[in-house]
């Protein structure tokens, strides 16, 4: 497949971050936006990196599959990833994976019959706070045990998109990589969307309600200055 | 509540509690960009020694003094300077930048112009984890502003300072938090780490000098230019100054980020966030995430700073405190650990590739009923083989969990090695005995 004419304009952009001379800091987006295109990454993606950062496919693709969200086969339209490291496995994360897993018959990194859902178990998503977690193309679900992590992905089978818990309502894998690949969320009114959950606060607000704030903070101190060399 | 409520210094997680902090125009209004006139009409290295005065450590794990750190890139070399963010957050248990990037992006940007200013770099990088798209939605709004406001871009505010700024999104790999395996990874690379030295406060990003810090770390400097070093030591302790955000997570009430200045205990931490969850008793937990040897119930009483953590056997870390209780097994928590570091390792070095992979088999027969007592002497050899003999820290921290839980929980190995514990796992078909 070929690549749109936005796909190469997007490129020369992402390309044009870097400093000059230093083209294949752009490598990491760039496979983001392949994905964007094709929804996984294809040889034709890995060609199209190669030729626009004037590398050899090989590699490309060495660093391609040294990372797991480069896909390597056809994604569904929603990737379900459910945190089972430690903590959120403790809280309920594996139960809730090994529910979703028989609800849908698929297993690790793999896409139901439709494809609709990919499924894949992830490492520590970072928001032990809320564990356990679950995403969906990467926006958070909280709390998600075995029950809520089904409603969830019945919810998307039938065409109702659940919002997340902290985040805009759901994007699809293609329009998030393309975020991914560093371009803004352009969708009116998204990026104010999500506030944040109790635990983000907790402290934060313990403090405020009972009137503990941090003492002598003067903005205007002086910034010492080191004396002049003779 | 008395006691502990004082400890709290909201500082850094102040401004989360203005739904619209993440917008230029709320920003500003909450002290935002003040920081930033007051720092470019300073000098530089009077910036630097700023920093220096506060005893600001780095925030990532390691509480590398961040003023010396700045001090080390070499000055009027002709060469292009870096600062680089690492926003790879993915230490299990930790879950501070996150939020911090998601609810005042703002800050972190502020503290990337200051701090670039000062190590005369005209080129920056936040490198966010990939999967952390609602913050790198929030940052990459937030740059946008800053651009148009004129805070980035060319002659800043008029000062005649340039510097661009880059939001890079990586793509789902743990070891990338490394620092060198994210400079790789910012080249377009793997994510391998490199040989140091050289290090990178002179071979750094494009081999060039480059400062790389954490987060929390660079977003503390709009603080301490505004309210000065002595300030900020007024929170703290003597070695480890300023505030620290706590990430509590686990079998406990009110689970969340609680700043708080660095030697509070875990004991008042606790009572903090609620006391445990009924039913629950801490057991073990970790103080600063999976690759900080667990703890006990004994350590409650211990201060959490860099000396304190440090002086029971354990790291700071990144003050990622993970709380389990008797419902949850010390070996069981180990064993999904080291399937976590056998998944990030990144391959290159022997020790950490292979050593993880054994630790899982033996760990999953131990847990299987089909250990033998030999096993735990075969695992603290395995440990020793990957402690300091691996490439990079990734190896090094995966054996924290194994060591310290056979130090505090042995007995628990035995019982399932002399059949006293019902099995956890079914046993494999292959490597059993």
């Amino acid at each position: 497949m070929a690549f749109s004419e936005e796909t190469f304009v997007r490129a020369k952009e992402i390309i044009a971050r870097y400093p000059e001379g230093h083209s294949r800091s752009a490598l990491l987006p760039l496979l983001h936006l392949v994905q964007a295109e094709d929804g996984y990454i294809t040889p034709e993606g890995i060609g199209f990196c190669a030729d626009q950062l004037g590398i050899t496919k090989a590699q490309v693709n060495a660093v391609a599959t040294f990372y797991t969200m480069y896909k390597r086969k056809p994604t569904g339209d929603w990737l379900v990833s459910v945190c089972t490291n430690t903590m959120c496995d403790r809280m309920g994360g594996q139960k809730a994976y090994e529910a979703l897993s028989e609800y849908l018959g698929v297993g690790h990194e793999e896409t139901t019959s439709d494809g609709k859902i990919t499924l894949e178990h992830a490492e520590c998503l970072a928001a032990c706070d809320y564990a356990p977690v679950m995403t969906v193309n990467y926006d958070f679900f909280d709390g998600t045990q075995a029950a809520d992590a089904l409603e969830i992905v019945k919810q998307l089978q039938s065409g109702e998109v659940p919002v997340p818990s902290r985040a805009p309502r759901l994007c699809s894998f293609r329009e998030i990589q393309l975020q991914l690949a560093g371009f803004p969320d352009e969708r009116p009114g998204a990026v104010a969307e999500g506030v944040a959950g109790d635990p983000t606060l907790a402290g934060a607000r313990l403090a405020a309600d009972n009137g503990v704030a941090v003492p002598g903070f003067d903005p205007n101190t002086p910034i010492a200055r080191k004396e002049a060399k003779a | 509540m008395s006691g502990p409520i004082h400890k709290l210094t909201p500082v850094l997680t102040k401004r989360w509690l203005s739904p619209d902090a993440w917008k230029l125009a709320t920003y500003e209004r909450l002290d935002g960009y003040a920081a930033l006139r007051k720092a470019l009409k300073a000098e530089p290295d009077d910036l630097i020694q700023l920093v220096k005065d506060s005893g600001l450590r780095g925030r990532g794990g390691a509480g590398f003094p961040t003023g010396m750190k700045w001090g080390f890139i070499p000055q009027g070399d002709g060469k292009p300077h870096y600062l680089v963010v690492n926003a790879d957050e993915g230490e299990p248990g930790t879950c501070k930048d996150l939020p911090l990037m998601s609810h005042d992006p703002h800050s972190l940007i502020e503290g990337v112009i200051i701090s670039s200013y000062a190590i005369r770099a005209n080129f920056a990088a936040i490198y966010i984890r990939g999967e952390a798209v609602q913050a790198a939605r929030r940052l990459r709004a937030a740059v946008q502003e800053a651009y148009t406001r004129g805070y980035l871009g060319r002659n800043i505010l008029g000062s005649g300072y340039n510097l661009d700024l880059v939001i890079h999104s990586g793509a789902g790999a743990y070891i990338c938090g490394e620092e060198t395996a994210l400079l790789d990874s910012l080249e377009g690379f793997r994510g391998q780490p490199r040989l140091r030295p050289p290090f990178p406060a002179t071979h750094g990003l494009y081999s060039k000098p480059t400062v790389i810090n954490n987060v929390g770390t660079i977003a503390s400097v709009p603080y301490i230019v505004l309210g000065g070093a002595d300030w900020w030591k007024s929170m703290g302790t003597e070695k480890s100054s300023g505030p620290m955000i706590y990430s509590l997570s686990g079998r406990i009430k009110n689970p969340g980020q609680y700043e708080c200045g660095m030697g509070i205990t875990l004991r008042e931490l606790i009572e903090l966030a609620g006391g445990m969850q009924d039913g629950h008793q801490l057991r073990f937990w970790t103080p600063g995430g999976s690759s900080t040897p667990l703890l006990t119930a004994d350590h409650l009483d211990m201060p959490l700073d860099f000396e304190g953590v440090g002086a029971q056997g354990s790291m700071l870390g990144t003050t990622a405190t993970q709380l389990f209780s008797q419902q949850d097994c010390p070996v069981y928590a180990t064993y999904r650990w080291i399937k976590f570091y056998a998944h990030e390792s990144c391959g290159k070095c022997t020790p950490c590739r292979e050593g993880n992979y054994w630790m899982i088999q033996i760990l999953h027969r131990i847990l299987a009923g089909q250990g033998v007592k030999k096993d735990l002497d075969t695992l603290l050899d395995a440990c020793d083989n990957l402690l300091g003999r691996s490439f990079c820290g990734l190896g090094d921290g995966a054996t924290s969990s194994v060591t310290s839980s056979i130090k505090w929980f042995e007995q628990d190995y035995l019982d399932y090695i002399e059949g006293r514990k019902a099995p956890m796992l079914k046993p494999e078909l292959v490597g059993a005995h």
